[in-house]
């Protein structure tokens, strides 16, 4: 199992920041699942034995957390936040908007495998609602229209 | 990046290098970074608790609890290691302050942990971050990373003989984690599942060690209390709630965004002049004044000043800080509805009460929004949000429950209306219409 130079050493730095190896476990998942689009059997069975844990240990709390995933999603991962600040600024419109554009619904991936699309909780973004993150990255007080606009962004990018 | 805002009644204290270049160490230092803890490493640590205390910081994550009083019970003397642990998980909804404390302000975190470990005897300092908050975990690590660079972390800070460091964490998607406990259970690389108290963090905390857990936009009022004094900072506020705070204005305004007011500011100016009042010619419905778990204000009840002690004689919570308005094209019940269905989505099943409780709300709710409501549902709902208060490890369970109830006592009558089939009376009325042209 290879990771990027970059993930090994944030990974053996991060061991020294605590009295035990298992402590590093949270972020180091979503590290290693930017890497590999998602936490399959063989990076679960690598960060276990590295951490000293079982396979079982890192499922309990991969199941716990909103963000990791077992299942693959698409290249880029839509998230529309609907949380009440967002909602009452049309959140739930954009939401409808992208399912349309899309073709899919919450959860879904397209065909190409481009995008993903999720309902998601607050994300910190309230005071520019609505907002929505795409991988990490946010985009706020949105219209329908300017939603078009970021999707075709990234349409442009991954298609490049 | 979050667009920053003004407006003249604001005091900046907390908010005063937003906009600065602050980020870069260099430039925090001539902004005066750094110098609050050269101060503090002259000064014996229960000065420095005892000058917190007096300052009359409050706990910004929403509890509001004195932070010198939070420091005072660590003990002096521990076989095991102490820590300060900063909290950075926001994810109240309506809260979206820390991160332009992070965006912008950095170091001035790095630096309010620096003294909390100074004042309570910690040479271990953790700054975390919400996972979805990648880029500031990225501005925090180079922030980190510059300060060590600096000889301001790290063995012999400041050529005073006190060892410190400072380690940021992240998290993966968690509102629990924001709960102290479940924090401390996250950054042991667990569920966030919470801890039963007693024993408190300051006393068994991280890895058993006493540790302090302050909010990040309390870590970063830190500097400036050791700075300017704690009377300067006592005076900027009302009596018992020193200083200012970050309020986030969100939903139906002319000008929502983050403004740093006094404590006690009229929640009133701060709906129609601060935030530029409601758009559309629409007029004030309700107010939900610290976060999504904090009871909702009718329109008559505004005329409150924002602080700990006023806004719970107003029967509801200063909270965190996040300022929902809601205009009078809201539904109620449909708003109680995603209210709890975040409650009930991030309940992480541990307390019977709770996780049973928010989902049998989020079902009945459900039901009773889409028209197939009976009268008895409405006891029904403020019975099962009174039968979780209280009664759970963490505050989640009360953090459902308060707005829960709080919506049925107020807006009975808003229920009445969706009684019997009919359909929700706000659908028709614009409600689902974007507020952004």
């Amino acid at each position: 199992m290879r990771f990027s130079d970059e993930f090994e050493a944030r990974f053996s730095e991060m061991l020294t920041h605590y009295p035990t190896r298992r402590s590093a476990l949270v972020p180091t998942l979503l590290y290693a699942q930017d890497e590999t689009g998602s936490l399959t059997d063989e990076v679960i069975a690598e960060l276990a034995q590295r951490l000293d844990l079982t396979a079982l240990e890192v499922r309990n709390v991969i199941s716990y957390y909103s963000m990791l995933t077992t299942k693959p999603r698409g290249k880029y991962n839509v998230q529309v936040c609907t949380n009440i600040a967002c909602m009452l600024r049309g959140g739930e419109e954009i939401l409808h908007h992208c399912k349309k554009e899309l073709g899919i619904g919450h959860k879904g991936t397209t065909q190409d495998g481009l995008f993903s699309l999720e309902e998601v909780e607050c994300i910190g973004a309230c005071s520019w609602a609505p907002a929505i993150q795409i991988n990490y990255d946010f985009h706020e007080n949105l219209t329908t229209t300017k939603m078009d606009q970021v999707l075709d962004e990234y349409k442009k990018k991954g298609t490049q | 990046m979050a667009s920053l805002v003004s407006h003249p009644d604001e005091v900046r204290v907390i908010s005063k290098r937003f906009g600065q270049g602050a980020t870069d160490i260099d430039r925090y230092l001539q902004l005066d970074g750094y110098q609050a803890v050269q101060k503090a490493l002259a000064m014996k640590p229960d000065d420095l608790i005892n000058e917190v205390k007096n300052s009359g910081l409050r706990g910004r994550g929403g509890a509001g609890f004195s932070t010198g009083m939070k420091w005072s019970f660590v003990p002096r003397q521990s076989a095991k290691p102490k820590y300060v642990l900063c909290n950075g998980d926001e994810s109240e909804p309506g809260t979206c302050k820390d991160r332009l404390i992070f965006e912008h302000d950095p170091h001035s975190v790095i630096e309010g942990v620096m003294i909390a470990s100074l004042a309570v005897g910690a040479h271990q300092g953790y700054i975390y971050i919400r996972g979805e908050y990648r880029y500031l975990s990225v501005i925090m690590q180079k922030a980190i990373k510059d300060a060590y660079a600096k000889g301001f972390l790290g063995k012999n800070i400041f050529g005073s003989g006190y060892d410190l460091d400072i380690y940021w964490h992240g998290g993966a998607g968690a509102y629990e984690v924001g709960e102290e406990s479940a924090l401390m259970e996250s950054l042991e690389g667990k569920r966030g599942i919470p801890r039963i108290r007693p024993p408190f963090p300051a006393v068994v905390g991280l890895w058993g060690g006493p540790t302090v857990i302050n909010n990040a936009e309390t870590l970063a009022a830190v500097p400036h209390i050791i700075l300017g004094g704690a009377e300067w900072y006592a005076k900027l506020g009302t009596p018992k709630n020193g200083g200012t705070r970050l309020f986030c204005l969100a939903g139906h305004l002319n000008k929502p965004g983050v403004y740093e007011l006094p404590m006690g500011y009229s929640l009133k100016k701060m709906i129609y002049e601060v935030g530029g009042g409601i758009p559309n010619g629409r007029s004030l419905k309700a107010v939900v004044p610290g976060g999504s778990s904090t009871p909702v204000l009718l329109a008559e009840e505004i005329d409150i000043a924002m602080d700990f002690d006023s806004v719970a004689k107003a029967g509801s919570m200063l909270g965190s800080g996040g300022v929902v308005v809601l205009d009078d094209t809201t539904c109620i019940v449909k708003f109680a509805l995603r209210t709890i269905k975040f409650y009930q989505h991030e309940s992480c099943g541990w307390c019977i009460p709770c996780r049973e409780g928010t989902d049998w709300l989020k079902k009945t709710l459900t039901r009773f929004h889409a028209g197939a409501g009976v009268n008895k549902d409405i006891d029904n709902i403020y019975y099962l949000a009174e039968n979780m208060l209280g009664k759970t490890f963490c505050p989640l369970g009360d953090a459902a429950a308060m707005p829960t109830m709080a919506f049925v006592k107020k807006f009975r009558k808003e229920f009445e209306d969706h009684l019997d089939g009919k359909p929700c009376p706000f659908e028709k009325a614009g409600a689902a219409e974007p507020v952004m042209a």
